[in-house]
C-alpha cells in the first residue's frame, strides 16, 4: 500500500511538471507582448518593465525561473491586478469558490443518494420514472442555464435571494443550487444502478428472510454497500463543479477563482491564466489520488497494487 | 476401397416423428444482431421520442436556409427587441404585446413595424429575427458537435486499439499519456487552446477534440484487451492475418456498439463546451449565432426581455436531454444485459 501511494505521488508530480511545462510554452507561443499600452512607453521604459517581469531573458531562462518559482509555491506575478502575486490572488479568492463548491457537492450527493435509493427501492413505478427524469434533467441542463433561470425567478422576480452579491449564506444559495444539479443527477443515476444490483443479491434476501423490517434491510445492508462505489465518481464530479463554477461565479458576481479565471482570459493576463491552470490541475490530481487511496481503504476487495484503476 | 452393398432405394424409409418436428420448428424469423438491436431500440418509447425530436432538429438545421424565415444576421435597428408575435392570432405571450411600465403595449405598433411583419420568437437588440438566429445557431452548434465527435473517433479509436493490441511497454507509455491528458480539467485545456488559436469554428472543434478522445481511447483499449483473447482473433492470427486487417475486419465491427454509445455521449458534451465557450465570450465570434452566443446575449437582457433567453435555453436543454436519453436507449439496446 505504501509503495503504491509513493508511486502515485511520483506520477502526480510528473503529471504536474508536464502540465506546467506545456502551459508555459503554450503561453510563450502567444503573439504580442502583454503590455497593451506599449505605444505610450518609451523604449527605455519598456525595457525596464520587461526586465521587471524577467521578460528580457531568453525563453529557456524564463522557463527555469518559472519552474524554480513553482517549486517554492510562487506562481508568478499578475499583469493586471497591481502586480499582485498570482498566489495572493488565488488565496484571496479561494474561500468563496470552496464554499459554494463544497456546498454544491454535499447537497448534490446527499439528494442524489436519496433520489437514487428511492428509485431503486420503488423500481419500475412512477417514483422511479420521476427520479430518473429528475436525474436526467440535472445531468443535461448546463449549470449556466440553470443559474440564469434561478437568478431570474428566485432573485429578480420573487426576491427570495439576492441577485448578485457575496456576503452571507443567503447569497450562496442560488449558485449552490445551480452547481448541485449535476452531482445530483450523476449520483442519483449511479446510486440507482448500484442499489438495484445490491437489492437482488443473496445477502439482502437473507436479511429479508431473517424477518428484518424493510427499513432495516435498506438502511443497514443495502444502502451501505451501494454507497462505496459512489466514492469513485467524486473526482469527476469535483471537476464538473469546478468547470461549472467558472461561469456560475460570473453570473452571480462571486469573487471566486472561477470568476478570476474568466476575467484573466478576457484581459489576457497570462501569468494568472497559467497559475490558475496549474492550480486547478493540482487540485484535481490531488482529489483523484485521495479518492483512489480512500477507495482502497474502504473496500478491501480492491487491490490497489494492480494498477488501482478500473 | 470397400464395396458398398447395393441397397435399393425402397428400403429406406423416413421415420417421421410428428411431435419432434413440431418442437424443432422455428416459429419466428431469426434476427441478426443489428435487427435485434433495432427492435429493442424501437420498443423503447423514450428513445423513439428522443430520436424523433433529434431527427426533426437535425433536419431543420440541415435545411436552415430553406426553413429560416429571415436572414439571421440581417440587422434592422428600428425593429429591435420586439416580443414574439404569431401572425394576427391573439395568443398571450405571442401577440406582440410587451409589459412597459406595468401596462401591456403593442410593441410592434410602437416602433411602427409594417402591418404584416411579425417575428415568431421576436427580435434581438439589433432587430435580428430570433427564430432564424436560433435555427442557424442550432446548426452551428450541431456542426461543432459532429466535427468534434468525428475527430474524437479518428484519434480515439486507433489509439485505443493500438494501445490494447500491442500491450506491454507501448501500452504503458500510451496510458501514461492518456492519464496526463485526462488529469487536466477538460475545460481548462479547451480554454487554453481557444486563447492560442484564433476564435472560430475550427478552433472550437480542435479545442474540444484535443481532450475529448481520451475517454473513447480508454473504452476502446479496455474492449480490445478482451477481444484479443477471443478465439476468432486467435484464428485470424494463426492464419497469418496482418494486425491492420484484424483490426479493421474483426476488432472494429465488434467495437462498434461501444463506439456508437460513446459517440452519443460525446455529442452533448461537445455541444455543452461550445455553448460554454460562446457564453463566456471566447467561442463563435460575432455576428454568427450559436446556442451559446444566443444564451449569452439573452442573459444580458433577461430581466427585461426574458423571451430572448427562453428560446435558446429550451432548445439547448432539449438537445442535451434527448441525446443523453437516446444514448441510454442505445446502450440498453446494444447490451441487453445492462438492463435490469
Amino acid at each position: 500500500m505504501a509503495k503504491y501511494i509513493l508511486k502515485r505521488i511520483f506520477y502526480l508530480f510528473l503529471t504536474l511538471f508536464i502540465i506546467a511545462t506545456l502551459t508555459f510554452f503554450l503561453m510563450k507561443l502567444l503573439p504580442g507582448t502583454p503590455f497593451s499600452n506599449q505605444n505610450r512607453m518609451s523604449p527605455d521604459q519598456l525595457k525596464i518593465v520587461k526586465a521587471q517581469y524577467g521578460l528580457d531573458q531568453s525563453v529557456f531562462v524564463q522557463y527555469v525561473r518559472y519552474m524554480g518559482g513553482l517549486l517554492q509555491g510562487n506562481l508568478g506575478t499578475s499583469f493586471q491586478f497591481n502586480n499582485e502575486p498570482v498566489t495572493t490572488l488565488i488565496g484571496q479568492r479561494l474561500a468563496p469558490s470552496m464554499q459554494i463548491g463544497a456546498q454544491a457537492m454535499i447537497l448534490g450527493t446527499v439528494l442524489g443518494i436519496l433520489l437514487g435509493a428511492v428509485a431503486a427501492i420503488r423500481k419500475n413505478t412512477w417514483v422511479d420514472t420521476l427520479a430518473t427524469f429528475i436525474s436526467i434533467l440535472g445531468l443535461s441542463i448546463p449549470s449556466f442555464v440553470l443559474a440564469v433561470l434561478l437568478q431570474f425567478y428566485l432573485a429578480y422576480k420573487w426576491h427570495i435571494y439576492p441577485v448578485a452579491l457575496w456576503d452571507n449564506f443567503q447569497s450562496s444559495v442560488l449558485p449552490t443550487l445551480a452547481l448541485a444539479a449535476l452531482p445530483l443527477g450523476n449520483v442519483a443515476r449511479f446510486m440507482r444502478t448500484e442499489m438495484v444490483d445490491v437489492m437482488s443479491s443473496d445477502y439482502i434476501e437473507l436479511a429479508k428472510s431473517k424477518g428484518n423490517s424493510a427499513w432495516k434491510v435498506v438502511t443497514k445492508h443495502a444502502l451501505r454497500n451501494s454507497l462505496i462505489p459512489i466514492v469513485t465518481i467524486i473526482g469527476p464530479m469535483a471537476v464538473s463543479v469546478m468547470t461549472g463554477s467558472m461561469v456560475v461565479e460570473n453570473i452571480f458576481s462571486i469573487p471566486g477563482i472561477g470568476e478570476q479565471f474568466v476575467k484573466s482570459i478576457t484581459t489576457n493576463d497570462y501569468p494568472t491564466i497559467m497559475g490558475l491552470t496549474i492550480f486547478y490541475s493540482f487540485l484535481l490530481v490531488v482529489i483523484i489520488l485521495i479518492v483512489d487511496i480512500l477507495y482502497g481503504f474502504i473496500d478491501p476487495r480492491i487491490r490497489l497494487g494492480n494498477g488501482g484503476k478500473e | 476401397m470397400e464395396q458398398i452393398p447395393d441397397v435399393p432405394k425402397e428400403k429406406f424409409k423416413l421415420i417421421h416423428d410428428e411431435n419432434n418436428s413440431e418442437q424443432e420448428k422455428i416459429g419466428t424469423p431469426s434476427l441478426t444482431y443489428l435487427q435485434d438491436v433495432r427492435r429493442r431500440l424501437f420498443s423503447n418509447k423514450v428513445a423513439v421520442v428522443c430520436l424523433t425530436l433529434l431527427s426533426i432538429i437535425v433536419l431543420i438545421s440541415i435545411f436552415a436556409p430553406l426553413v429560416a424565415p429571415h436572414n439571421p444576421n440581417a440587422q434592422q435597428v428600428t425593429l429591435s427587441n420586439l416580443p414574439p408575435k404569431l401572425g394576427n392570432l391573439n395568443i398571450p405571450g405571442f401577440n406582440g404585446y410587451q409589459n412597459m411600465g406595468g401596462k401591456m403595449v403593442d410593441a410592434y405598433k410602437q416602433v411602427g413595424a409594417p402591418k404584416d411583419s411579425f417575428y415568431l420568437l421576436g427580435t434581438d437588440y439589433l432587430g435580428r429575427d430570433l427564430l432564424s438566429r436560433i435555427i442557424y445557431g442550432t446548426r452551428l452548434s450541431l456542426i461543432v458537435a459532429v466535427l468534434a465527435t468525428l475527430v474524437d473517433l479518428i484519434i480515439g479509436v486507433p489509439y485505443g486499439i493500438v494501445s490494447g493490441w500491442k500491450g506491454g511497454t507501448t501500452d504503458t507509455i500510451m496510458q501514461r499519456i492518456v492519464e496526463i491528458v485526462s488529469s487536466v480539467p477538460n475545460l481548462i485545456v479547451v480554454i487554453l487552446m481557444m486563447i492560442i488559436l484564433k476564435p472560430g469554428l475550427g478552433s472550437i472543434v480542435i479545442a474540444i477534440a484535443i481532450t475529448g478522445w481520451v475517454t473513447m481511447a480508454r473504452l476502446i483499449r479496455a474492449q480490445t484487451f478482451q477481444l484479443k483473447e477471443q478465439e476468432y482473433v486467435l484464428a485470424a492470427r494463426t492464419l497469418g492475418e496482418s494486425s491492420t486487417k484484424i483490426a479493421t475486419k474483426h476488432l472494429i465491427p465488434n467495437l462498434s456498439s461501444t463506439i456508437i454509445i460513446q459517440t452519443m455521449f460525446t455529442i452533448p458534451n461537445a455541444i455543452f463546451f461550445e455553448a460554454f465557450l460562446s457564453f463566456i465570450g471566447i467561442g463563435i465570434p460575432a455576428p454568427n449565432a450559436s446556442l451559446g452566443t444566443l444564451l449569452s446575449d439573452g442573459q444580458k437582457a433577461f430581466r427585461f426581455l426574458p423571451y430572448q433567453m427562453w428560446a435558446p435555453a429550451i432548445i439547448l436543454s432539449i438537445i442535451m436531454i434527448a441525446t443523453n436519453l437516446l444514448g441510454d436507449g442505445l446502450r440498453d439496446a446494444f447490451d441487453p444485459q445492462s438492463d435490469d
